[in-house]
């Protein structure tokens, strides 16, 4: 089987998604869904003092592209200055997931980066 | 008699496009036999004009093609005459036509009865209608088994309902709907009864009479016809006294600068140069079928459902969403617990088997199952055992690479 699309870090993240749950108080935060296939992603960013991500979390379900894709976000966002995470773009998401995501699922996977724009759009 | 489906594949080229293995979603759109496209070909090469207009030989041709479709849907579906046939963009505009007309001799206090169960195409020009005009849906639950709770129906159904409109087969669960039962339900009150055929017409025989439904929706796509036609059937009397929706050519009977008077029904209904390829191939769809015989092809769906089912029920985690026998067509929906329904259809996919994972357009009825939504294999003529097994087969692989 041409089995690229689920290697074992996709299943993992999907299985252990990292910096699951909610901010209570979040500087920004952001839902969005995928109407298509009913995929949901929350995410909540906590920044500091100086404009870094502090804290992020999220909350989910769909797909294991979608899922994956959200909690190795997350991973990237920790720690990065408000305008790293404004820069980041489809083809910073196509790195992290490191799979040919193809045209059909390329919705699923850019999930994570349509809430993370919202959620800087939406400033709380 | 031909052999189903052996003696039909030839007549499908797109069957085997694509390396595909198994085609296992004729429930969202069906593929499209030879004779359909030649028909529609015919016309293109033929006979190519307007209809209901020019005074030329082709554009009588093509009129005379246009409307033998009609003749054709019409005995399909044992109406009383053809002119109990409007030829519309497909299901979802035959539904928005309904609702916008009819919603607007309803008032606040009258209520619409539909079910849990419906498409999408049921259910929001129902919700757009009423916050025009004020009158209050009502949903017909489902039982544990995944048919209408026929009890609640009976309750729910009463002096204020003025309309139900009801999936005669559900695309997401596969039930076949006891539509008879409703329509005596319906009429008892005075209400009328609307049919969501979209997945019955293509599987079984549908006598309008039989059902003695009032009004009855279907697209062609899903029976071997083109995409972008459908139909709206309605009783004579109804459609004359029913109102269009949408103005302009072909639909009046006289235009004065102030106001205009309408044609009769059913071209009072169809506004504008119609898809006529999409009609002409729509009556050469019918006549397919017609031709292998619809008992045949429900007793095909049936046999190959029930295998299927059977199958798919020995694979551990996975869950049929849906009757598991009596009253149903051959859409199956089901969840494999660990799955998501995209990643199982991805996989799916890489091995040539082609099914739709998602809500399916009924997004109420997985709220209401507690589903993200399910994946679904569909089966039509030109499906055998061997696509069910192909299915199997590709369902066990997917939960291997997923470590299921
Ligand atoms: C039960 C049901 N109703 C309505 C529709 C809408 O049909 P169409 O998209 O052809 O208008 C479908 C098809 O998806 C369906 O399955």
């Amino acid at each position: 089987m041409n089995d690229e699309l689920y290697q074992e870090n996709i299943l993992d993240h999907n299985k252990n998604p990292r910096n699951a749950g909610r901010i209570e108080g979040a500087s920004r935060q952001a839902k969005e869904l995928n109407p298509s296939c009913g995929d949901a992603i929350e995410l909540f960013l906590k920044l500091d003092g100086c404009d870094r991500v502090q804290d992020v979390k999220f909350d989910g379900h769909g797909c294991a592209i979608s899922q994956a894709s959200v909690s190795m976000l997350t991973e990237r966002l920790k720690g990065r200055p408000l305008a790293e995470v404004m820069a980041i773009d489809e083809k910073d998401i196509l790195g992290l997931l490191g799979i040919d995501v193809g045209p059909m699922r390329m919705k699923c996977a850019m999930l994570s980066l349509r809430t993370l724009k919202s959620a800087l759009a939406c400033k709380k | 008699m031909k052999k189903l489906p052996a003696d039909i594949l030839k007549d499908f080229p797109s069957l085997h496009a694509m390396g595909m293995r198994a085609y296992l979603d004729s429930a969202a759109s069906s593929l499209t036999p030879t004779p359909v496209l030649e028909a529609m070909d015919g016309y293109y090469k033929e006979c190519r004009s307007n209809v209901h207009r020019g005074m030329y030989k082709t554009a009588g041709e093509a009129t005379a093609r246009y409307e033998a479709a009609r003749g054709v849907v019409a005995g399909f579906l044992n109406a009383s005459s053809p002119e109990e046939v409007v030829f519309t963009s497909g299901t979802t505009a035959s539904l928005n036509l309904l609702a916008a007309s009819l919603g607007r001799e309803l008032k606040p206090g009258d209520e619409v009865v539909l079910t849990e169960m419906e498409h999408h195409a049921d259910v929001v020009p129902w919700q757009e209608a009423a916050k025009r005009h004020g009158f209050t849906l009502k949903f017909i639950p489902l039982t544990e088994g995944f048919t209408l709770d026929m009890d609640a129906a009976r309750a729910l159904i009463g002096p204020k309902t003025r309309i139900v409109s009801v999936a005669h087969a559900s695309n997401a669960l596969g039930t076949v709907n006891p539509v008879k039962e409703l329509a005596s339900l319906a009429h008892a009150v005075g209400a009328k009864l609307i049919v969501d055929a979209a997945q019955s017409v293509p599987h079984m025989k549908v006598d309008v009479r039989t059902l003695d439904c009032d009004f009855l929706a279907f697209s062609a796509h899903k029976m071997l016809g083109p995409t972008g036609v459908g139909v709206l059937w309605g009783r004579k009397g109804l459609l004359e006294a029913m109102e269009p929706t949408q103005y302009g050519g072909d639909m009046i009977r006289e235009v004065r600068p102030e106001a205009s008077t309408w044609n009769d029904a059913p071209w009072k209904f169809e506004a504008g140069t119609p898809n006529v390829a999409g009609v002409i191939g729509l009556g050469a769809a019918v006549g397919y079928l017609q031709a292998i015989g619809m008992e045949r092809i429900e007793a095909h769906d049936r046999a190959l459902a029930a295998y299927a089912i059977g199958k798919l029920s020995e694979i551990p985690g996975l869950e049929i969403v849906g009757p598991k026998a009596g009253e149903r067509i051959g859409a199956i929906s089901f969840t494999v617990e660990g799955a998501h329904p995209h990643d199982l259809a991805t996989l799916l996919d890489r091995e040539g088997v082609a099914v739709r994972g998602g809500h399916h357009c009924a997004m109420p009825l997985m709220a209401r199952l507690g589903l993200s939504g399910t994946t679904r294999a569909s089966f039509y003529l030109y499906n055998d055992e061997s696509d069910a097994d192909a299915l199997i087969d590709a369902i066990l692989k997917a939960k291997t690479v997923l470590k299921l």
